[in-house]
């Protein structure tokens, strides 16, 4: 396989902080290659935020510890001075977030703040800048963009707004887009054209993209590679189809069963995963899903599972059951009804 | 979810709420309204759950309110359990307070921070003058304990809680004064997938205990048919179709309806790839100034000259299944033959000009 576009060794960040050291991430290793759509799913708290904030170098908490490589197109970002970075922010990685009415200046119209950014990476004439605003509004597909341009963000929904979040992030056409949470802050329906307009941004630039969600639904669709986070740690890694199709750790079970699904007949009840993410202060002892794991057993609690490839393929997980165990558990933790009718 | 049909707890009879729009300093005049709801009709009956879904915009939540009478309306008439509420003062409300609860979607502003849990939820007891002190600790101790928290909790103050655990705490104090109808507005949206699913049983555990009437608004329609019996789509201010949950999803008959369902995603990438998805262009139009005809229409892709210049009635196809459209979808010639048509709408001649196609596939 080609070198990947960017991979990170074993990152850690934690925060210092007075009830003790949170570790938010934990020790993760993964690869994005070129064009490819990865996706990286976890409940609140489980430093999927925090790992690709950590990528752009983007946490200047003075009191977070960091560890680990970042390798983006063999260069180590970690070893970057600010200047540099500031370089490859926005040229070479852009970043949406959840709530683009926060992302967006209020007192800039949404034209200059493009216009800004693009001065800022290109040696561009004058006029030059804003010709391209306009096509790049009209790209992500906001009407009338050259009227547009001279509005503030105030005058757009939230849909519009999350396109210009967008039209931003592409201005530069980067290698590689970081999309955190880019649809939970919005209905249904604009969700839809949202992820839409990133496949087909992926298609027509070919950048590869690292989406954050914690609904595996989303993914479903535009995903070629999966990463679950749990606690910090990836818990499973595998491509879509081993994901949705084979999933092997119970923590994938657990978010695939408490989704109302409208392709199946409807449950009874769903099935939620019990309790609470566990404090990134404390860990459990053992594995960090064994308080919630309706399957846990005497080893989850003396042992730490580490991240291997137990079913083949590179589908990654880190969980002691074994792979028969866990098959023929799995549709009754996911589904205990559709298991039953079987 | 429960079938025990014990005639409506709350009617709705042509609500309608506008806000006005006001200009001018020293002297304020009405410039323009928002028509936030615009002429609903519905029933809820006795136990069951209607679900409210659509777009931010649309109303669902305001319709929400009008029903508890955090709004009063601008015309129309609400009744509730017998009696009519629509103009009833602030004091003549009070005692029916109790009954009318909401539980609001953010967990996050809708607590005081500055209060502990123990005098959040136990605030409507105090208001209502219910018990003396221990009375009222052990009665939130025990709500605690029924909405899965632990009594130790009682002290706290809400920023000790996660998005899940705050969202418990605005169903116990919405369950405090053993309510009959609760609105649960939107009451999962800020919260993430997994904790979603135990909020939801929860909702549905309670209302069996405390035989609970809820509307549930929802953007999700994943959601809302989990927890509904029967569901109104509602689309700038208007209900466009509403219709008994199972059947809403088997043949949604107005396109909007439809487009929401396939909007909904799938979490498996198969079905997911197989499926037609229909993107609405665009965003829901303003409310101050509505499109002609069917509100719709800029939207929807079966639209013709009809459809901006009359407005679709609300028709019943049978079944207790309700819509709004010119073009209907699946609905068959007999059906179409059958309802009542007059002369300005008539669903069937528009059906032969524009076919409509089987909605997006569904293995049910």
């Amino acid at each position: 396989m080609a070198e990947p576009l960017l991979e990170v060794r074993d990152l850690k960040v934690s925060f210092r902080t007075e009830d003790g050291i949170v570790r938010a991430v934990d020790g993760i290793s993964f690869t994005v290659h070129e064009g490819e759509v990865v996706g990286i799913v976890g409940e609140s708290g489980s430093g999927k935020s925090v790992s690709m904030m950590s990528v752009m170098r983007l946490i200047t908490d003075p009191n977070a510890i960091y560890a680990g490589e970042i390798i983006y197109k063999g260069r180590n970002l970690m070893g970057l001075s600010r200047d540099a970075m500031r370089q490859v922010r926005g040229q070479e990685i852009a970043m949406i977030f959840q709530d683009p009415m926060t992302s967006l200046n209020p007192v800039y119209t949404v034209g200059w703040q493009i216009e800004e950014q693009l001065n800022e990476h290109n040696d561009l004439q004058k006029g030059q800048a804003r010709r391209r605003a306009v096509e790049l509004l009209g790209q992500v597909g906001i009407p009338k963009p050259e009227e547009r341009i001279d509005d503030y963000p105030h005058q757009f929904s939230g849909g519009m707004r999350q396109r210009v979040m967008i039209a931003l992030a592409l201005s530069c056409n980067p290698d590689l887009l970081i999309a955190d949470e880019p649809t939970t802050a919005l209905d249904v329906t604009i969700q839809a054209q949202i992820l839409e307009l990133i496949k087909r941004l992926k298609r027509d630039f070919g950048s590869a993209v690292a989406l954050i969600t914690h609904d595996l639904g989303v993914v479903a669709d535009i995903a070629d590679r999966i990463l679950v986070m749990y606690a910090g740690r990836i818990v499973e890694e595998g491509d879509k189809e081993q994901i949705f199709y084979d999933p092997q750790h119970p923590y994938t079970w657990g978010l695939l069963g408490s989704i109302a699904r409208l392709d199946r007949p409807k449950a009874q009840r769903l099935t939620a995963i019990d309790g609470q993410p566990p404090s990134l202060i404390h860990r459990p002892q053992g594995c960090n899903f064994r308080p919630r794991c309706p399957h846990a057993f005497d080893r989850c609690r003396a042992e730490d599972p580490a991240l291997t490839d137990k079913v083949g393929g590179g589908h990654l997980d880190a969980c002691h059951l074994s792979v028969d165990d866990k098959r023929a558990k799995r549709d009754a933790t996911i589904n205990p009804q559709l298991a039953e009718s079987a | 979810m429960s079938s025990t049909n014990g005639g409506p707890l709350l009617q709705a009879e042509h609500v309608v709420k506008y806000f006005p729009i006001k200009r001018g300093v020293l002297i304020q005049r009405e410039v323009a309204q928002v028509h936030a709801v615009d002429d609903v009709s519905l029933e809820i009956n006795k136990g069951d759950t209607l679900g409210l879904v659509g777009e931010s915009g649309c109303g669902k939540s305001t319709l929400g309110r009008c029903f508890v009478r955090l709004y009063d309306l601008t015309s129309g008439r609400l009744i509730f359990d017998g009696q009519d509420i629509t103009s009833l003062s602030r004091r003549e409300l009070r005692p029916l307070r109790r009954e009318l609860q909401i539980v609001f979607q953010d967990p996050y502003a809708s607590l005081n921070p500055r209060k502990r849990v123990g005098s959040i939820v136990g605030a409507p007891l105090e208001i209502h003058g219910i018990g003396d002190r221990k009375d009222r600790k052990k009665r939130v101790q025990e709500l605690l304990e029924k909405v899965g928290l632990s009594p130790e909790h009682y002290n706290r103050f809400p920023h000790e809680f996660s998005g899940g655990q705050r969202q418990r705490i605005g169903v116990a104090r919405a369950l405090a004064l053993q309510p009959k109808l609760v609105i649960a507005d939107e009451p999962v949206s800020a919260l993430d997938v997994s904790i979603q699913a135990q909020v939801i049983n929860l909702l549905e555990d309670i209302q069996d205990e405390f035989d609970l009437t809820y509307v549930f608004i929802a953007h999700d329609l994943g959601v809302v048919r989990h927890v509904s019996d029967r569901i109104a789509v509602m689309y700038l201010g208007k209900i466009v179709e509403i219709s008994p949950a199972e059947e809403l999803y088997e043949r949604p008959i107005m396109p909007y309806t439809e487009a929401l369902l396939s909007a909904v995603p799938i979490p498996d990438p198969r079905e997911s790839a197989a499926r037609e998805r229909i993107v609405l262009e665009g965003d829901v139009p303003s409310p101050i100034n509505p499109p002609s005809g069917c509100r719709f229409h800029p939207r929807c892709r079966y639209a013709t000259d009809v459809c901006t210049q009359i407005e679709p009635p609300l028709v019943d196809y049978g079944n207790g299944h309700l819509a709004a459209c010119h073009h209907p979808l699946n609905v068959d010639k007999e059906t179409l033959a059958r309802v009542s048509v007059d002369q300005a709408h008539s669903p069937a001649q528009a059906d032969d000009s524009a076919k409509p196609v089987q909605p997006a596939q569904r293995s049910s």
